[in-house]
């Protein structure tokens, strides 16, 4: 029987393949990320991930500059929580330093990020909702970021790059404006979070559409380097304030939420709930402030923490200090660390060397979006054109962490 | 705790590998471990392996260079983590500029692919056995390593950013 002419079920060796460009400026993908994939109709075949397209070097920027300089390239780094990524920086000189910070510090820091981290975790999941055809999630929800931003505005004046908080502490306390928008937040946070899920987590068109949508394993996820909410759906309790706590989260009693089958379902679920236990640690975090000595927002550190402007006018040592800093003229130990924070999207580790001199010697940063985002490929492998795209929204690939 | 590590896994490794060891300190929270370039795959390969040590999941990796130490100007550290028992240790190699080749460790741990990929895009490091060892952030068309040291971090024809006083 001739099968050429009388149907249309190609053979493997006749079939031909489709090469379709997703991106580098696709309005679906959410910032610039180029795939080459190959298509067999509406399926994927394969494909390679092109990344670099805002890549800004700040590895070798951050050989020329000096160690206060280096915060405003960490905003850039992933910038829907760009205060985390400042923290971290913080944290990693000041363990170069030896620096103890007082505990009133920590847990305005842990305010800030977990904030953070709640601003960063609603635009993945209002994303991934908005991918679906859920727009109306995102439109609730949205607002509740702005409220974030407000708070940040008011702690240090900007509100998507911060860079927030100095090397030894904040750059100033709390205002009672700031305390006053973090409560009008969490009073206003909970409910909209709830009719958030209302409208998701239990509603059959959105399971439909997630369950099953690029999937991965927990050895696949560990192999592959995944940290953060994307190896926690998958099954592992990996996070970094657990394992290696800083900023005293040793303190706060939270869970880490973990998923079974690492699919946009258990991405989305992960995030959720990690709202919902952020929530619980900047609640927590409020009530310790109160029992530490107000007033208290940075480290006795006078060769590291600049002094207040009108001592450097009136009083000699600061004015020194004040050079020295401006100028990275402080000694600075020799060596080596490698300090590591729990970002919005996995591990965010920062390797310093320190030769002595004004600026670092080499600078690396471990940024999980671009360990992760190796996997994308194999995990879209065989599934439809339009599960890759919500699989990139749920893994949360962000340009800016991913190019560097 | 850490400093006991350092003994512990720096003991097992000497016994087990003894001259491929060549120095081992405790920088901050870390053991650091410098191995030799032909030792370094087999030391990776038995950390992840060997029932007692179990580092499975390679943290991160990155490239260095030290102009200055010759014979040995490049390096590649690699962090290691066991994660059941959450113990972190870090390995360096060295190897000569003119000759920068180190065995890839893709086939141990897969998420090394793009890391060695970067490294290759920043220092020019050769990852013997890579399966698509090319640049990645940088344009394909570029021909230097820009994280080199001497490589200059502005152009150097510029003449608007000169600052006599205090340098750039």
């Amino acid at each position: 029987m001739s099968t050429k002419n009388n149907t249309n079920i190609a053979t493997e060796q006749e079939k031909e393949y489709t090469t379709l460009n997703l991106g580098p400026t696709h309005p679906a993908t959410h910032g610039i990320f180029q795939n080459v994939l190959k298509m067999d109709g509406e399926i994927v075949m394969d494909g390679e991930s092109t990344v670099g397209y805002i890549h800004r070097a700040f590895e070798k920027i951050a050989e020329h500059r000096p160690y206060y300089q280096i915060t405003i390239l960490t905003d850039r780094l992933n910038y829907c929580s760009s205060p985390i990524n400042n923290m971290g920086w913080h944290l990693t000189v000041e363990k170069l330093l030896k620096i103890e910070i007082p505990k009133r510090v920590q847990y305005l820091r842990v305010i800030i990020m977990e904030l953070a981290r709640i601003s960063d975790h609603i635009i993945c999941n209002s994303v991934v909702g908005v991918d679906t055809g859920a727009m109306t999630g995102f439109l609730y929800i949205f607002q509740l970021r702005e409220n974030i931003y407000d708070i940040f505005e008011e702690l240090c004046g900007a509100r998507l790059t911060t860079n927030i908080g100095r090397i030894g502490g904040l750059e100033r306390d709390f205002t009672p404006r700031a305390w006053e928008l973090i409560d009008i937040f969490i009073k206003k946070f909970e409910p909209a979070l709830k009719e958030f899920e209302n409208l998701l987590i239990r509603n059959r068109i959105f399971m439909d559409r997630v369950i099953d949508c690029g999937p991965i394993t927990a050895e696949k996820a560990l192999a592959y380097g995944f940290t953060g909410p994307n190896l926690r759906a998958a099954g592992v309790d990996y996070d970094v304030r657990v394992m290696n706590p800083y900023c005293s989260y040793e303190e706060f009693d939270f869970t880490i939420p973990v998923g079974t089958n690492g699919d946009t379902y258990d991405r989305f679920m992960v995030r959720e709930q990690e709202m919902w236990e952020s929530l619980k640690i900047v609640k927590q975090a409020i009530e310790k402030v109160k029992k530490e000595p107000a007033g208290v927002f940075h480290a006795d550190v006078p060769e590291f923490y600049l002094p207040p402007k009108e001592e450097v006018y009136n009083n000699m040592e600061a004015l020194i200090y004040h050079f020295k800093i401006v100028m990275g003229e402080s000694d600075v130990p020799v060596g080596e660390v490698y300090q590591a924070v729990e970002g919005g999207n996995g591990e965010l580790g920062f390797y310093l060397i320190s030769d002595g001199g004004r600026t670092p010697y080499r600078m690396h940063i471990r940024r999980p979006c671009f360990i992760y985002y190796q996997a994308y490929t194999d995990m879209i492998k065989g599934g439809m054109l339009s599960d890759a795209i919500l699989t990139m929204s749920s893994m949360n690939v962000i340009a800016g962490e991913l190019d560097a | 705790m850490t400093t006991s590590l350092l003994d512990t896994v720096g003991e097992k490794l000497k016994a087990k590998f003894g001259e491929g060891i060549i120095y081992s300190e405790q920088q901050y929270d870390f053991p650091v471990f410098t191995v030799g370039i032909h030792s370094i795959y087999d030391v990776l390969k038995f950390l992840k392996e060997d029932d007692e040590m179990g580092y499975t999941f390679l943290t991160t990796m990155c490239g260095l260079h030290y102009p200055n130490h010759a014979g040995k100007e490049i390096g590649v550290m690699y962090q290691l983590h066991n994660m059941q028992k959450n113990l972190r240790i870090r390995l360096k190699t060295f190897v000569s500029v003119n000759e920068p080749k180190v065995p890839t460790v893709t086939t141990l741990f897969p998420t090394a692919n793009w890391m060695e990929r970067q490294e290759y895009d920043f220092f020019g490091i050769q990852f013997i056995g890579h399966p698509n060892l090319k640049r990645i952030l940088n344009m394909d068309e570029m021909t230097a390593f820009p994280m080199r040291k001497e490589f200059p971090l502005e152009d150097g024809t510029r003449d608007d950013k000169d600052d006599k006083m205090f340098g750039r």
